[in-house]
């Protein structure tokens, strides 16, 4: 099976990278632009066809290592 | 003092480290890589030092903080056990839930490489029995990642019990913005558990404990801890 794993800052945490691209944005010309915070998208292949039991897997990923809980969020998405 | 010097691929200052341990305890510490599953017998003292471990790939010391090595270090930690971690140490050690909280990239986004001014705020753990409470101490930082930060439960909670252990502070021991370097919650340089035998910091002590080098600022922390742990 196929997944996406987003990590995100938590709001309230400050992002200075994103901050700096939100900058950068602006200098570039590219009106409108309101705020921006980056994030990690991790693309995973799991054994087994079971959408359940890979999200379930995943989760178990994220809270472990990919994401640290105490400034980031993360949403699992098995996309079949 | 039979110190451990944890080695994880990417890490660069556990020499620096080692160097020091030996010539302010003379005693030779133990290397210690990272899928090691055990510490040396009589370790009383396991050192994370600094660098680059993992190439901070992921976040800053998320993969080293889940090496075989750390269980060990958890285990070691939990029976009371001294445990210091140096920059990405401080990190690895956050990352592993040894210490609380996060470092997060520093608020000016650059990579801050010089000596800065720390006020010791406690005299009275085993890591600062070398100093005053109140003494300023100079000594290097070099990261990209030393602006501390956790929930404001957290924040209180290691205010209120006494737990930070260094701030960023003027010559004089002011703690002012403009000398708080990379943007860290309350000027926190270091911080230690709530058992207070795990002591985790950004600057590294450990490279000013030679007057040919400018400054021995860094020296009262390791003999600190040689004389904490003869006394033991």
């Amino acid at each position: 099976m196929k997944a996406r794993v987003t990590v995100t800052l938590k709001t309230g945490i400050l992002d200075p990278q994103g901050k700096a691209i939100e900058g950068a944005l602006r200098s570039l010309g590219i009106e409108g632009v309101t705020s921006v915070r980056q994030g990690k998208v991790f693309d995973i292949e799991v054994e087994g066809a079971d959408a359940a039991q890979s999200e379930a897997l995943l989760k178990q990923a994220a809270d472990k290592l990919l994401a640290n809980t105490v400034i980031e969020n993360y949403r699992v998405e098995v996309v079949g | 003092m039979k110190a451990a010097v944890l080695v994880f691929p990417g890490i660069n200052r556990e020499r620096d480290m080692a160097r020091t341990l030996r010539l302010v305890s003379g005693q030779e510490p133990a290397m210690v890589w990272q899928t090691d599953t055990e510490l040396p017998k009589g370790t009383d003292l396991v050192v994370v030092p600094g660098g680059f471990s993992y190439g901070d790939y992921l976040r800053c010391g998320a993969i080293a903080a889940r090496a075989p090595v750390m269980d060990a270090v958890r285990a070691f930690a939990a029976k009371g056990g001294l445990v210091l971690g140096v920059c990405n140490g401080f990190q690895i050690l956050c990352e592993a839930g040894l210490l609380p909280g996060v470092l997060m990239r520093n608020a000016q986004l650059r990579f801050i490489c010089r000596d800065v001014h720390l006020r010791v705020e406690r005299s009275d753990t085993p890591f600062t029995r070398g100093y005053n409470a109140g003494q300023v101490i100079r000594v290097p930082v070099a990261h990209g990642e030393g602006n501390y930060i956790a929930d404001g439960e957290t924040i209180a909670r290691l205010e209120g019990e006494g737990r930070v252990i260094f701030r960023y502070s003027s010559p004089d021991g002011m703690l002012d913005p403009n000398f708080n370097h990379n943007g860290a919650i309350n000027g926190i340089a270091g911080i230690v558990s709530d058992k207070g035998n795990v002591l985790g910091m950004m600057p590294h002590p450990e490279n000013h404990v030679e007057a040919a080098l400018g400054s021995t600022d860094g020296r009262g922390l390791f003999a600190g801890v040689a004389e904490f742990l003869r006394a033991a």
